[in-house]
């Protein structure tokens, strides 16, 4: 009876048990918003990805149509194929989402396909064949719907990392970041936000 | 219990209320910004007042019906203004807040007229991008939907859009050789045959489900009946169809201007 009192701990020790888990059940909510957030931005960058990816597809079956009508055009094309090769070159995964030196390259390089792309449907204008040609229509409307796609990702993806920065830098969150996701670095986003600021300007011929 | 014991206590309470609080504003942030969203009084929303009330019943009856058949859901809108912002931006978190299509599907698609920016969209959610591609929402905008609104003709523009939408999702991909209008309007009204296949769907639901599913067939049933006898406006929304699942979107679809 004796001995039995003195290996348990004192009761101060059980009252803080007690006391801990309580606090666990109510904050319950919280803990794992980090992990959470994490799990959304790399969800929202795969679709980012996909949506270039989807971009990219788009564009040999595009430059061979233009082609068909445009050859002249061989420097527009060249700059679009060239552009499209370097933007598929550069993939980031979710791994190497936190560096911000990658991801700026990734949007520069799918910057200048966006660029080239829009020369190339300006230069496009100027043949009405192949502004009626059924199969550019197409193509250019499915270029239009996946440059969309494209800013929606993007927003999204801008949202997802805002929300879990946020986690991290506030209150609770600062609090779980700090005991049990000091290993979940705050992460990098696209830096344009404004509409169009992604795209280049438009060229206008006469 | 000691001092040491309570403050810890303290916060980690504060902390959970706050984190809460945090979640949902958040969560609010998150859904959209500063735009309002009308509200989402049936299949049709006529905010703009572009249709007469005859048009906008036989519209929410064929949507309805179709969603009847298919699970799809299709939603016309038009608003009073885009509130400054492109209709594509506007579309997608028009689409997302209202949650147009069934959850686990995302098979929803809207049609979005703003005539004050003389604006039109098709907005596509995922499930439905693979058939009403961005080409063939394209082609109905520019095919069906433009001319008849530069005639100023809303109400045929938009029916013959959405039997267009619904031809189209239906497996039949527009005509791109003539740039003729609406050759939706063939396609005869969905008599007998929606009829028929919703009388089966009725028997299989019962057959499957047992008690329960017999009861939704017959609310889905006595919805449809309700809508098809001429019922009143905006409403005939199917019993049990949870309209406005919470479908996504993404950005799929078509725009265009006239």
């Amino acid at each position: 009876m004796l001995t039995r009192y003195t290996t348990l701990p004192d009761p101060r020790v059980w009252r803080f048990v007690l006391v801990l888990i309580m606090a666990m059940l109510l904050t319950g909510c919280g803990v794992n918003n980090i992990p959470t957030y994490d799990e959304q931005v790399k969800s929202a960058w795969a679709q980012v990805e996909n949506q270039y990816q989807r971009r990219a597809d788009l564009v040999p079956n595009l430059v061979e149509t233009v082609e068909g009508f445009a050859r002249q055009e061989q420097e527009t094309l060249t700059a679009v194929v060239e552009a499209r090769a370097k933007a598929t070159s550069i993939q980031i995964d979710a791994e190497s989402l936190d560096d911000p030196e990658k991801l700026r390259q990734f949007e520069q390089a799918q910057q200048q396909l966006t660029g080239a792309l829009s020369r190339l449907m300006a230069v496009s204008e100027r043949y009405p064949d192949l502004k009626s040609n059924q199969n550019f229509l197409a193509l250019q409307s499915q270029l239009e719907g996946t440059e969309n796609r494209i800013a929606v990702a993007r927003r999204d993806f801008i949202t997802a990392v805002e929300r879990y920065n946020t986690e991290i830098r506030t209150f609770p969150g600062r609090l779980w970041h700090s005991i049990l996701y000091s290993d979940m670095p705050l992460r990098e986003t696209f830096e344009a936000t404004t509409e169009n600021a992604d795209q280049a300007p438009q060229v206008e011929f006469e | 219990m000691s001092d040491l014991l309570r403050i810890p206590l303290l916060a980690l309470l504060l902390s959970g209320g706050l984190g809460l609080q945090a979640q949902g504003l958040q969560a609010q942030e998150l859904e959209e910004q500063e735009l309002d969203f009308p509200e989402l009084t049936g299949r049709v929303v006529d905010q703009a007042g572009l249709l007469d009330p005859a048009t906008e019943s036989r519209l929410s009856e064929r949507l309805a019906a179709h969603e009847e058949a298919t699970t799809e859901q299709l939603v016309v809108a038009t608003l009073p203004d885009l509130q400054g912002v492109t209709i594509e931006e506007y579309g997608y978190q028009l689409g997302r807040h209202w949650g147009i299509g069934q959850q686990e599907e995302d098979n929803g698609a809207l049609l979005i007229v703003a005539p004050k920016e003389r604006k039109v969209r098709i907005e596509v959610g995922y499930g439905l991008e693979g058939r009403l591609t961005d080409a063939q929402s394209s082609v109905i905008i520019n095919q069906t939907l433009t001319p008849a609104f530069r005639e100023g003709d809303y109400a045929r523009g938009i029916t013959e859009g959405v039997e267009a939408m619904i031809q189209v999702l239906g497996g039949e991909p527009m005509d791109t050789s003539a740039t003729a209008s609406a050759p939706a309007r063939e396609q005869g009204p969905e008599g007998p045959a929606s009829i028929l296949f919703f009388v089966m769907f009725v028997i299989v639901m019962t057959l499957v489900r047992g008690g329960r599913g017999g009861l939704l067939a017959g609310m889905l049933l006595g919805g449809a009946l309700g809508g098809r006898s001429r019922g009143g406006g905006g409403g005939g929304f199917g019993g049990g169809g949870g309209f406005g699942g919470g479908g996504g979107f993404g950005g799929g679809g078509a725009s265009g201007g006239w």
